[in-house]
């Protein structure tokens, strides 16, 4: 057998056992917070003119796994941060025990609303595929903005 | 075209690293302790900024006045029709289910509508969830600067003397020291309260 076919073949197993490994091992996390932060400097950029956003319109979490909303704020300045104003140096930790979908009035977005849906506990397995990956891309997404931050870090 | 053996390669490499990139979220340790509180928790906490309104007892209402009590800070306006009246019947089974302890709560109660909340009227809707909550009114700026310090947002929203008021519907938990420990976002019921209050008047 050619190397490229057993290349194929090992992707092809990789693939299939990562799926469903995916869908069928139990979910265990380090942390229940799922965490966004401010900054250091963002009230100067956005006083410079620039648009920073830094919480998403939806957050999605997830009742047992990832169901605390933790809010940091590392500014010099008090922010409005979701659904409270945190001062510089705090943090605010929202935890959630209903799976449901909730709005805050939430000044930081141009619509004045931030969503909160919590879905509940993945215990099917293409519930837990679905978790997986929507974490992964999250935490791509997360990866993908890091390079920005560290760049204006101090900036202010 | 078939694909190239090292397009293959960076494929089956890419594909494991986000296999071992997904177990390793996975396969970590066991959840960290749930937070005590059933609201959001403010860490750390800091002085609730004080302030001092026209009372719907008659006398000037600061937040210091209530030092020792735990204190239910809340912000809305005598006509709304559905977030006021659920938030206050709310805390008023609060303190029912609190017992004795209820006489070291406070509910604080500041309109977001100046306009219409006079002292007598906060006075008299308020008495019709409980007795003991306290209404505070002001001056347009004077709330305004209340709401700021607190990150309250308040909207007038229709016209004519029919009109509406959007505003955060969240409850402040100060404690005993005057500290703003926690919020609570509308939607809890009465357990959740007595749950918490319990938990800040032991500390």
């Amino acid at each position: 057998m050619k190397p490229r076919s057993l290349i194929v073949i090992a992707l092809l197993l990789l693939v299939l056992g990562g799926t469903g490994w995916a869908a069928l091992a139990p979910i265990h996390v380090a942390s229940h917070d799922e965490l966004f932060e401010i900054p250091h400097g963002t009230w100067a950029r956005r006083m410079a003119g620039e648009k920073i956003e830094i919480l998403p319109q939806t957050i999605r979490l997830t009742l047992g796994l990832n169901d605390v909303l933790l809010l940091r704020n590392k500014d010099d300045v008090p922010h409005i941060f979701g659904p409270t104003l945190i001062m510089p140096g705090q943090s605010f930790s929202l935890p959630f025990a209903q799976a449901s979908t909730y709005s805050f009035q939430c000044t930081a977005h141009a619509s004045g609303q931030l969503n909160i849906i919590v879905d509940p506990v993945p215990d099917s397995a293409w519930e837990r595929l679905r978790w997986r990956v929507r974490k992964l891309t999250n935490t791509a997404w997360q990866l993908a903005r890091l390079p920005y931050w560290h760049n204006h870090e101090g900036h202010g | 075209m078939r694909p190239s053996l090292a397009r293959l390669n960076h494929i089956a490499a890419f594909l494991l690293s986000l296999l071992l990139a997904s177990a390793s979220m996975t396969v970590s340790a066991s959840a960290t302790a749930e937070p005590a509180l059933k609201a959001g928790v403010f860490n750390p906490p800091y002085l609730a900024p004080d302030f001092s309104l026209h009372g719907s007892d008659g006398s000037d209402i600061t937040l210091s006045r209530y030092r020792g009590k735990v204190v239910l800070l809340a912000f809305g306006y005598t006509n709304c029709a559905a977030v006021c009246p659920t938030t206050l019947a709310t805390l008023a089974q609060t303190r029912s289910g609190l017992g004795k302890a209820a006489n070291a709560v406070q509910v604080v109660y500041v309109t977001v509508d100046p306009a219409r909340d006079d002292a007598a009227r906060m006075h008299r809707y308020l008495a019709a969830f409980d007795t003991s909550f306290v209404g505070a009114t002001g001056t347009p700026d004077a709330l305004a600067a209340v709401r700021r310090k607190y990150g309250i947002t308040a909207v007038k929203q229709g016209g004519g003397r029919n009109y509406a008021m959007a505003h955060t519907s969240s409850i402040f938990l100060i404690d005993r020291s005057g500290k703003l420990r926690a919020l609570m976002p509308f939607g809890h019921d009465a357990a959740d309260f007595v749950h918490d209050v319990k938990l800040l008047l032991v500390q």
